[in-house]
């Protein structure tokens, strides 16, 4: 039996993709595997009693060597901040390519901490910053410092000591471009060295609280369990700055979405579903129940979707024990459609990512094909004719060419690029100054002004006669014959809309990081955690992949 | 060190805030990106043509044609090359281009450049003394080596190169010879069980 992958026009919506859970595509699961038989070493740990200093640690296979160099600072109250306006952190961090030399300690002592207005250089791969959650870090050194492990309560409602505000990669602020990188054997999909350096924060973190610890009290002190330890995270604060990503980059974003529909499809048509993977599947399915009560906001819309989820996945699980039979063929794809039938969107896709689960023969051979050479997609071509090109908008566009644009509320907002701190913002165009200099992120409004002028010209022209009159519409004449070969580029929403909600673009993108517990602070930032349960790095040669269900809280 | 994503964005940035749609501003930071990786003054040069358009009025072309001679002013490189890429499949069929008066010809190069990887021909770009070589978009040929604006280019020549080789039937009959040095000669036995043998095809 063949089973369809599903249609753009579904899995496309905002609202789905702001369902999306983490799976064994994700890259911070993928990161740990291809890493795991690599040798982990901290080489230095320079930090005063107080905890600031340096610190550098690495990861060595061969002849390659990366190092993540670690800068910890003293930090006022008054100057913590997780917002990107903010200019100091707690601790900034640099992944540098190979051993760095004292001189490159130096350079980098003095540019790291700047973060976005320091200078990086091609030896560097990616850069962070990170603020301690206070509250946690100073709970757990006074409990250390005294001989007792900390309220194991109380981390678990946070999750993590520290959390970062920002990751960077790929050539900003002057760190290596991607095309040094991408051809390394062991870069097997997207963001791995962002990965890294989070994973090294993690360590860094547990390092720094059990030194200070020990410094307050040296005769008491003991250190941080590390089952304890396992069950910690590292936080994250993200912005808007994370959604433009995924309109600028369609291939990618089509490569990452297609990989977990193509997972899906041969998972749906597995005829007879062995013994065992069904039995892993209810194991986890049930084992993860415990990421979701442990999971804590006080965002009403995602309270809301956690309660849904809860509910539906209860009602799912329920049904499986009690009426489902896996011994039936193709029991996968039966489930499949019962969760459409019967349960939220939320839990579809929670449902999807689980059912990933027990298939490495599925699954592995897709983490490859999730990266993306975007430039060869990059020239229009011209020859094509306006037939042509209406029909793809028709074919791949058909909810967007409905939307009626004259209507104040389906155009509502404008994206722009905020001066303070180049960051990426959204605004009511009713109501802010600006939206003259908006950026091209109104894909949906500009396909129909596209669709609507294609039509005053001869279908049988040819795109280079259209583009002399229309320049304007020149970027998403460029996406449009994108989609044609990468069904699942495009956000098949509006994004300038009244009823946007923007979290749903930067869930989508954290999902395949494999974040957990998002935790929305408002329509436009959220917080997460990302490695809680993960095996440290001395357990990384033998550790179990199912570790995201571990967690114990 | 400025990286290339860094040079990409800020082209794009500039370029749009110079008046350029967003679509063609996409295409100039794609441009000075390939500019400067092949080690040729974009930068510079963009950076040069964007103070000087505050200024000075330059002419878009839109239809290319094999002979292109500007009414008054010089033609705006960015425009200009933004209709040469999207009609280069029609260009082609004419075996030489030529125009007169090129603003910036250096922010025109990489536009002929992505030409020449999209017909797959090279494509020889001539102006005043200096020769470039278009191949592929893998790289650029060039006896231009100075980092320097060139602002204006009077007389601006294009031709389209066939595929052909760059040496005689004879050197490479030569080459081939030698080649054949590293073969070994199969024995019968070998023959009777390579691929293939033994079956008839016919079945």
């Amino acid at each position: 039996m063949e089973v369809q992958l599903r249609s753009p026009n579904i899995v496309m919506k905002l609202s789905r993709l702001g369902s999306f859970h983490q799976s064994k595509l994700s890259f911070l699961r993928s990161f740990l595997k291809e890493f795991k038989n690599w040798e982990y070493k901290r080489d230095l740990f320079e930090l005063d009693e107080f905890g600031y200093g340096t610190a550098v640690y690495s990861f060595k296979k061969n002849n390659r060597i990366y190092s993540l160099v670690c800068f910890a600072n003293e930090l006022n109250e008054n100057e913590r901040s997780d917002r990107v306006i903010a200019s100091k952190w707690d601790a900034a961090f640099t992944l540098h390519d190979g051993v760095p030399t004292k001189q490159d300690l130096k350079r980098l002592k003095n540019e790291v901490p700047k973060q976005e207005i320091g200078r990086l250089s091609y030896k560097e791969l990616t850069l962070s910053r990170a603020n301690k959650s206070v509250r946690v870090f100073d709970h757990v050194v006074n409990n250390l410092s005294e001989g007792r492990q900390p309220d194991v309560n109380l981390l678990s409602k946070v999750g993590y000591l520290y959390r970062t505000t920002a990751v960077y990669g790929s050539g900003k602020f002057g760190l290596a471009d991607r095309f040094r990188i991408k051809d390394r054997e062991e870069i097997y999909g997207p963001f791995r060295l962002e990965m890294m350096l989070v994973y090294f924060v993690r360590q860094f973190t547990f390092d720094q609280v059990n030194h200070v610890a020990h410094s307050k009290n040296p005769k008491k002190a003991i250190a941080l369990d590390l089952e304890i330890c396992r069950n910690l995270g590292i936080g994250n604060s993200t912005g808007l700055g994370m959604a433009p990503f995924i309109v600028n980059h369609p291939t990618l974003l089509n490569n990452w979405i297609l990989s977990r529909e193509t997972a899906l499809k041969k998972i749906r048509e597995i005829k007879i579903v062995k013994k065992e993977d069904s039995n892993t599947f209810k194991k986890l399915l049930k084992k993860s129940i415990k990421n979701i009560t442990s999971w804590t906001t006080e965002s009403p819309y995602q309270q809301k979707k956690i309660k849904s989820l809860l509910n539906n996945l209860n009602k799912f699980i329920q049904f499986l024990e009690e009426e489902f039979d896996f011994s039936n063929e193709y029991s996968f794809n039966q489930l499949y459609l019962w969760l459409e039938k019967n349960t939220c969107e939320e839990c579809i896709e929670y449902v999807v990512s689980m059912m990933m689960e027990p298939y490495d023969d599925i699954v592995d051979p897709l983490i490859n094909q999730m990266s993306s050479d975007e430039e060869k997609y990059f020239n229009i071509p011209t020859e094509r004719t306006i037939a042509d090109l209406k029909k793809i908008l028709e074919e791949k566009y058909p909810s967007i060419l409905k939307i009626d644009f004259s209507l104040k509320k389906n155009n509502q907002n404008f994206w722009f690029i905020s001066k303070n701190k180049e960051e990426p913002r959204m605004a009511d165009r009713f109501q802010e100054d600006g939206s003259e200099l908006e950026q091209p992120l109104a894909i949906a409004r500009d396909i129909k002004i596209l669709y609507e002028n294609l039509s005053l010209f001869k279908s049988s022209s040819t795109i280079d006669k259209f583009l002399i009159k229309n320049q304007n519409l020149r970027h998403v004449i460029r996406r449009a014959f994108i989609i044609e070969k990468f069904p699942y580029s495009e956000i098949q929403d509006n994004t300038i809309g009244e009823s946007i909600v923007p979290i749903d673009m930067l869930r989508l993108k954290l999902s395949f990081f494999g974040a957990l517990k998002f935790d929305p602070r408002s329509d436009k930032w959220l917080r997460i955690c990302m490695f809680q349960g993960a095996p440290l790095p001395e357990d990384l040669k033998n550790y179990n992949d199912h570790w995201v269900y571990n967690s114990l809280n | 060190m400025k990286s290339l994503s860094e040079i990409d964005t800020i082209s794009k940035r500039a370029s749009r805030a110079a008046g350029y749609s967003w679509g063609i501003s996409e295409e100039v930071g794609k441009n000075i990106k390939i500019l400067e990786m092949f080690g040729l003054p974009g930068i510079k040069n963009l950076n040069n043509f964007f103070n000087n358009r505050k200024i000075k009025k330059f002419e878009n072309l839109n239809f290319i044609s094999k002979d292109n001679k500007t009414a008054s002013s010089e033609f705006c490189p960015i425009v200009l090359g933004t209709n040469f890429i999207d009609q280069i499949k029609s260009l082609e069929k004419f075996n030489e281009i030529k125009f007169e008066k090129i603003a910036y010809p250096l922010l025109f190069l990489p536009f002929v450049s992505r030409a020449s990887e999209i017909i797959g021909k090279r494509i020889l770009l001539k102006f005043d003394n200096k020769e470039f070589l278009l191949n592929f978009n893998l790289n650029i040929y060039s006896n231009f080596l100075q980092n320097e604006i060139v602002e204006s280019a009077n007389t601006i020549l294009i031709k389209f190169l066939e595929n052909s080789d760059s040496f005689s039937e004879k050197e490479w009959e030569n080459l081939y010879k030698l080649s054949e040095e590293t073969f070994v000669e199969e024995s019968e036995s070998l023959k009777q069980v390579g691929a293939g043998a033994g079956l008839t095809d016919n079945d």
